[in-house]
């Protein structure tokens, strides 16, 4: 069962905008931000609010690649996989990744720190590679600028 | 006691080379000298070798330094930077570096320069003159001035811009819509972001005047979601132009009335493709719709809406300032005016280059560009994003033009630019395009959705040397079955990258005769 603060922390984002045109995908982004996740049990006070299916909202949240419907680790790293990036050696930098952290993509570190994320272009393909922790993009990356990261990421 | 004026860019990509901690280490080290410094946060200049590119005014101009790193401050100030005088890091005046003179900058007139979310800087730089001009005008006669100006979309498609308006004009409807589409998803593009992050009043300018050319009174911008910079700085600016009185009701004590607004994306690159991006902001999944009806007809809930680029928007006000024929000039055939380039990859010198159409790839490559940063030979380069065909060094010589590029089965697109040095494996690549398009599929078409897993496979049989004549002809069968039976570009394209690598580059695919 959901703990009582965040149903009614659900219940104050649909407050606020249950009544917006297009209600859903803005909805979406409030409960991650503030949850980190989207509990499926928000679906059924959503699809009530705003005349959906539970299938719907279901269908919504799954169709794109930022919603998760599980808790993430305290940081979210992402690894541009495009091809910019890739032709800078992208690739050694996921396997790398992958191999430090003992996870795969969509896989959280056991003690919780990291959550590890494919992602296609950030927009610093003029710096490639690039990374992304939490909100701040990372160019240029070398294993020794993934270590750093790592390292603040599990302080 | 004199104070110094200093820039250090704000721009996400100089920030993800350490823009701030440059600026932190100037602030305490001028501390510590007792030295006063106004520090501007600007835009970048978009020479991103260069980053973090610190600049001081000086009485001559300003002046430049970099790339600039936290260990290189003290010795600034040890040659007194902040007076603009010599270092090993001096770039001389910015202006005069060859890689900025060398450009026509229209668009991007201001981008480095201004503090992007200053309005005094915006209107000092020629900002708002557009919309004033236009304010004066007749809807049909601003959409006049764009179809004459020849400007076409800068998102991937090179529709004609003011024929789109036109058809929005002549919907009739008591509401209508401006759509920005920022969802920005190519690989190697970055030109508009740069525009929200470094000037994000001349986006706001463009899509006022296109609702005033149209009859719309609200507008969107959907922003995809992995830059969080942009939403930032775009808020910001949309909250000072409406305490200016640029937005909301009687703009600038007229009797016209826009509102504006952010949306934020989920991460879906096929919510670039503009009916996809329409389904999103109604709230639903984003699967393409079929056309027509044209969303210029039936766009978003119903009504006709201009889904314009950011670049297409922000080119508006610097049409409506210096005319049409001005950026008409510009450019060669039909491709008129100037496209913000974008060097990405494998490059020494990466970053934005706005030029006239009809640059070569080569000058591009070689002139601005430097050569591959490995140093090694540039093997192919990728055009247009994922969905573009991949150029090997015999199509250098192609000029920037839709119709040039569309004769050698290329797209200009968005203008990006990805350079591949002769380490990579052209098959690893091709295989990489199957599996964006399976990972990014709406899922509406099979030849889409099914079709690029298959194409996996082909290509892993092709390169275990597995039946390779009969699986390269299913592979070309595939690539065919997929351009025709595909609703949208990302179905219908993700071929010609794959195509486009076989041809060229067999050996990569463990194929020894040539094909072609
Ligand atoms: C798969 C796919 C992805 C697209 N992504 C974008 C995008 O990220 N940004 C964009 O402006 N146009 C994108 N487009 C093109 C849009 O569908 C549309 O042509 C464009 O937004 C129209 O604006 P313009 O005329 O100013 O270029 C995409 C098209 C397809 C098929
Ligand atoms: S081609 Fe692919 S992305 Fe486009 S509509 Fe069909 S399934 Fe969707
Ligand atoms: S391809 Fe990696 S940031 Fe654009």
């Amino acid at each position: 069962m959901l703990a009582e603060n965040k149903i009614e922390k659900i219940e104050q984002h649909l407050n606020l905008l249950k009544d917006k045109p297009g209600a859903l995908l803005p909805l979406m982004h409030a409960i991650q931000d503030d949850l980190g996740y989207i509990p499926e049990e928000s679906y059924g006070p959503i699809s009530k609010a705003l005349r959906l299916s539970v299938a719907e909202v279901h269908g919504f949240v799954t169709f794109y690649h930022h919603f998760r419907t599980k808790p993430a680790g305290k940081h979210i790293l992402q690894i541009c996989r495009a091809e910019s990036c890739q032709s800078m050696g992208s690739e050694n930098i996921e396997s790398y990744c992958k191999e430090k952290l003992g996870i795969d993509y969509h896989e959280t570190t056991k003690d919780q720190s990291i959550t590890l994320e494919p992602v296609y272009c950030l927009g610093n393909c003029a710096c490639s590679p690039a990374v992304m922790i939490d909100d701040e993009v990372v160019g240029r990356v070398d294993k020794e600028k993934i270590d750093e990261l790592i390292e603040e990421a599990k302080k | 006691m004199t104070s110094y004026k200093i820039y250090i860019p704000r721009d996400s990509s100089a920030l993800s080379l350490g823009a701030e901690k440059v600026l932190k280490t100037i602030e305490s080290e001028a501390l510590k000298r007792g030295i006063k410094l106004e520090i501007i946060r600007n835009g970048s200049r978009g020479l991103f070798w260069l980053e973090t590119m610190v600049e001081v005014e000086t009485p001559k101009g300003r002046v430049a330094y970099g790339p600039v790193n936290p260990a290189d401050v003290s010795s600034l100030f040890d040659k007194e930077f902040f007076l603009g005088k010599k270092h090993p890091l001096s770039l001389g005046i910015t202006e005069e570096i060859q890689w900025l003179k060398n450009q026509e900058r229209l668009t991007y007139a201001r981008v480095g320069i201004t503090d992007p979310v200053s309005l005094e800087d915006y209107e000092s730089h020629d900002g708002f003159k557009g919309l004033r001009k236009a304010l004066d005008l007749k809807s049909q006669a601003i959409v006049d001035e764009v179809t004459e100006s020849g400007l076409r979309g800068r998102g991937g498609a090179a529709f004609p811009t003011g024929i789109k308006w036109q058809t929005v004009l002549n919907a009739p409807s008591d509401k209508k819509y401006i759509v920005c589409n920022a969802d920005e998803g190519d690989s190697g593009t970055f030109s508009d972001r740069m525009i929200m992050e470094n000037d994000p009043f001349v986006l706001i300018e463009g899509m006022i005047i296109a609702g005033l050319a149209v009859g719309a009174d609200q507008g969107y911008i959907y922003l995809r979601s992995e830059y969080p910079h942009a939403q930032a700085i775009l808020n910001e600016a949309i909250e000072i132009a409406e305490n200016n009185g640029f937005l909301g009701k009687n703009i600038l004590g007229s009797q016209f009335t826009f509102n504006l607004e952010v949306t934020r994306a989920a991460g879906a690159y096929i919510c670039g493709e503009e009916t996809s991006l329409l389904e999103s902001l109604e709230g639903k999944r984003g699967l393409v719709r079929y056309k027509p009806p044209l969303p210029a007809i039936e766009g978003l809930y119903g009504k006709p809406t201009v889904v314009n680029n950011v670049i297409s928007l922000a080119t508006i006000p610097i049409i409506l300032d210096k005319g049409a024929k001005f950026y008409a000039d510009f450019g060669m055939g039909r491709s008129k005016g100037t496209l913000p380039i974008q060097l990405a990859g494998n490059l020494k010198q990466t970053g934005l280059i706005e030029k006239a159409f009809g640059i070569t790839l080569r000058e591009l490559l070689y002139d601005f560009g430097g050569g591959s940063a490995t140093g090694k030979n540039i093997k192919a380069v990728q055009v247009g994003g994922p969905l573009g065909a991949f150029l090997p060094e015999h199509q250098f010589d192609t000029p920037l033009d839709y119709e040039k590029f569309s004769e050698i089965n290329a797209v200009v697109g968005h203008g990006g630019i990805v350079a591949f040095d002769d380490t990579i494996d052209m098959s690893k690549l091709a295989r990489y395009s199957f599996e964006f398009c399976a990972i990014e599929s709406c899922g509406k078409c099979t030849p889409c959705r099914i079709g690029s897993t298959r194409g996996m496979e082909v290509i892993d049989k092709i390169k275990d040397g597995v039946d390779q004549e009969k699986n390269v002809e299913v592979l070309r069968d595939l690539g065919e079955t997929m351009v025709h039976g595909s609703l949208c570009a990302m179905g219908g394209m993700t071929p010609f990258p794959v195509i486009s690598a076989l041809n060229f580059f067999p050996k990569d695919f463990g194929l020894e005769k040539t094909e072609t």
